[in-house]
């Protein structure tokens, strides 16, 4: 209880709005104090009192289903997932040596060292994906530090600076300061005068010259100040040669033209802005995590061909893969997590609405390529330390892997990640030639080494995946405006969930918040019915 | 309840009103590459077209593939194509898991692909031009029922 004669601390206030006003009050209240402005994650549900005997059938072992089963066993219900696949997690996946990947038209062993991984679906959590980051923490997953953003690795376009790879850092440094040196030019010029106060003109010109690194001139020019943020033609060392050498800086057309604003613009989003993390040794320890706790409640290879309801429960028909068993399992309600690809080809009795819904969410396309180097060229030669370099070329961009920095031995770069235009580029071709293009299109970061440091690779294409079809779901401001409501909505005994059923489409942060958002209201019906 | 319990409710109460003004632009940004890969030049002929952008999901024979229930369709010996409105409006609209292609080719490519998987996976030969692609848009028609898996 409050004290009445003391203000309330922080935490009691906020038990006290939480106890009033539910957990969206919480969470506004939360928000405003500053505790949790970018995320809707409150902690865990807290679900409890479900009737005794109540009963709820899972469809899908992602990450969706499987909080689903977890947080619903808790609060008291049986439940019983049905896998497609004949393993949990979903798209939460890591392959490594000794795996098969089966796609569309073509199997691969993959032949990574010991202890090497692919990550072909999510491979970076935001440090505001309070979701993941607490169940990882719950569940026990070791988390380490993802590079996203660094200086020194490259930026590559086919129509700049002749095609060669430059810095970010370079760029970077470039971009800013000729852009500071033309705003101090219009200041200057009285261009600005009506839309800037003397005051704020004086602070602008200030600002400029140190954002920009300009010179007395006001002039973005080689010289040691620019060297400290764009590093040296010689760098700075000791005694008699200690003195470094700036660089020369890249003209304003060639800065431009490698249109380094678009890089600098990706870092800037929330989603994309350090710091980021990853399980260690692959993401799908999440996903093992969570079978850890619900995978007794699988059953695998079990493949829904219809989904039907009626004001007693649900039911859903199978197939068994393996054996041709059929069976038909019933329960009181149903989270259906069955990615909108299939669920859209299968017998499911819904309303025409939801119907509309399903069928008009199509999925993005992705490529992944994992190539396995013989060891780790871009840290020894090029003092590359994770972080990603792009191209403009169908891969779109390498990723250099973040753990086991100063390992000997083999390790994986990513190869390629594309969506659009070069995922469906790269995932028209059989796996062997996908790697064999991503070793052409790769080595133009590292020409001596790529091809002969190169081991083993890996590759999925989303498209081709034949329990999914995609990689995640493509909304439009429109296609939300029109369908996203009927997609959520619980309708009778059945709630869907899954990325495609939140505003974080495409991570697993919105795989999870979608879940706990699906089995709230789940639980609500259930205690009112 | 003393007076700071008072005090506290109307302060939340002008936190409500902050919150929800925020609250209007979710963040809509997916997991993607970031800038460029997107960029690469899809080129101008049916054939290639197709190799480069519908047989990431249709296969290279556009035979498709999957099972019953989570299938990609056929192209090849499609009598839906028979009206070459329809794909058409697939590739203006998109169906099921498949999305729209606005965004990535132009009406010429558009053409260009339809009218070779129409002529050379199935027997219609009739070409499909730049004007049936804008006769389409313009009409708008619904993106036409059916269960595409199958």
């Amino acid at each position: 209880m409050i004290d009445s004669l003391n203000p309330p601390t922080r935490r009691q206030l906020l038990t006290m709005i939480g106890k009033t006003g539910g957990a969206m009050a919480l969470y506004q209240a939360m928000t405003v104090l500053g505790h949790a402005a970018d995320s809707q994650f409150n902690g865990p549900p807290k679900l409890s009192g479900a009737r005794p005997g109540s009963t709820v059938l899972v469809l899908g072992a992602g990450l969706a289903g499987m909080l689903a089963a977890l947080e619903l066993t808790k609060a008291g219900y049986k439940v019983q997932i049905l896998e497609f696949q004949n393993r949990a997690g979903g798209r939460n996946y890591s392959v490594r040596g000794g795996d098969t990947i089966t796609e569309l038209g073509s199997t691969q062993q993959v032949q990574f060292a010991p202890g090497n991984y692919l990550n072909p679906g999510p491979w970076r959590i935001p440090y505001h994906h309070r979701t993941v980051l607490h169940y990882c923490k719950e569940l026990g997953v070791e988390l380490e530090h993802f590079a996203q953003l660094n200086h020194n690795a490259f930026i590559h376009r086919k129509d700049a600076y002749g095609g060669k790879p430059q810095r970010y850092r370079d760029l970077y440094v470039d971009f800013k300061g000729h852009v500071a040196e033309l705003l101090s030019k219009s200041l200057n010029a009285g261009a600005l005068d009506t839309a800037v106060t003397a005051e704020d003109k004086a602070k602008l010109f200030q600002a400029m010259r140190e954002w920009g690194v300009l010179d007395k001139s006001m002039a973005y020019t080689k010289g040691m100040h620019v060297g400290e943020q764009r590093g040296w033609e010689r760098a700075p060392g000791g005694g008699v040669n200690g003195a470094p050498i700036p660089g020369d800086v890249g003209t304003l057309s060639d800065t431009l033209s490698t249109k380094v604003w678009e890089q600098i613009g990706f870092y800037t989003e929330h989603v994309m802005q350090t710091t980021m993390f990853q399980p260690k040794g692959g993401m799908d320890h999440i996903g093992k995590a969570f079978a850890a706790k619900v995978g007794k409640l699988i059953r695998y290879n079990t493949k829904v061909t219809k989904i039907a309801q009626d004001d007693k429960g649900v039911s859903a028909s199978w197939v068994d893969t393996k054996t041709g068993a059929t069976g038909e399992t019933h329960a009181d309600w149903m989270v259906c997590t069955i990615p909108a690809p299939v669920l859209n080809q299968m017998d499911f009795q819904i309303s025409e609405t939801k119907k509309a819904a399903i069928r008009a969410l199509p999925y993005g396309n992705s490529v992944k390529i994992g190539l396995e180097m013989k060891r780790r060229f871009w840290e020894t030669d090029y003092a590359i330390y994770g972080g990603h370099s792009f191209t403009d070329q169908p891969i779109g961009l390498i990723s250099y892997p973040t753990g086991n920095f100063f390992g000997d031995g083999p390790a994986v770069i990513l190869g390629a990640y594309p969506f659009g235009i070069g995922a469906y580029m790269l995932a028209g071709m059989t796996p062997e030639k996908r790697i064999a293009a991503a070793l052409d299109q790769g080595q133009v970061f590292h020409p001596a080494e790529y091809k002969s440091e190169f081991r083993s690779g890996a590759t999925v294409a989303w498209s081709r995946m034949p329990w999914i079809l995609g990689c995640c779901a493509t909304w439009t401001e429109e296609s939300r405006e029109k369908h996203y409501q009927d997609l959520v909505a619980m309708e009778g005994r059945i709630v869907l969930a899954g990325e495609h059923c939140s505003y974080y489409g495409c991570w697993q942060e919105g795989a999870l918040l979608s879940s706990l958002d699906a089995i709230t209201r789940l639980h609500q019906r259930a205690l009112a019915a | 309840m003393g007076s700071k319990h008072k005090f506290g409710l109307v302060g939340f109460a002008a936190m409500t009103a902050l919150v929800a003004a925020t609250c209007a632009k979710p963040g809509f940004a997916q997991d993607r590459p970031g800038p460029s890969g997107g960029d690469a030049a899809v080129a101008a002929s049916g054939k290639e077209i197709f190799e480069q952008i519908c047989q990431a999901c249709h296969m290279p024979d556009a035979k498709g593939g999957g099972e019953p229930g989570a299938r990609v369709p056929a192209l090849a010996g499609n009598k839906n194509l028979a009206n070459k409105d329809y794909p058409i409006i697939i590739l203006l609209k998109g169906r099921g898991g498949m999305p729209w292609f606005t965004d990535i080719l132009t009406k010429e490519q558009i053409a260009a692909v339809i009218t070779y998987v129409r002529g050379h996976f199935n027997d219609y030969k009739d070409p499909v031009t730049v004007a049936d692609i804008e006769r389409i848009g313009v009409a708008n028609p619904p993106v036409p029922d059916c269960n595409c898996g199958h």
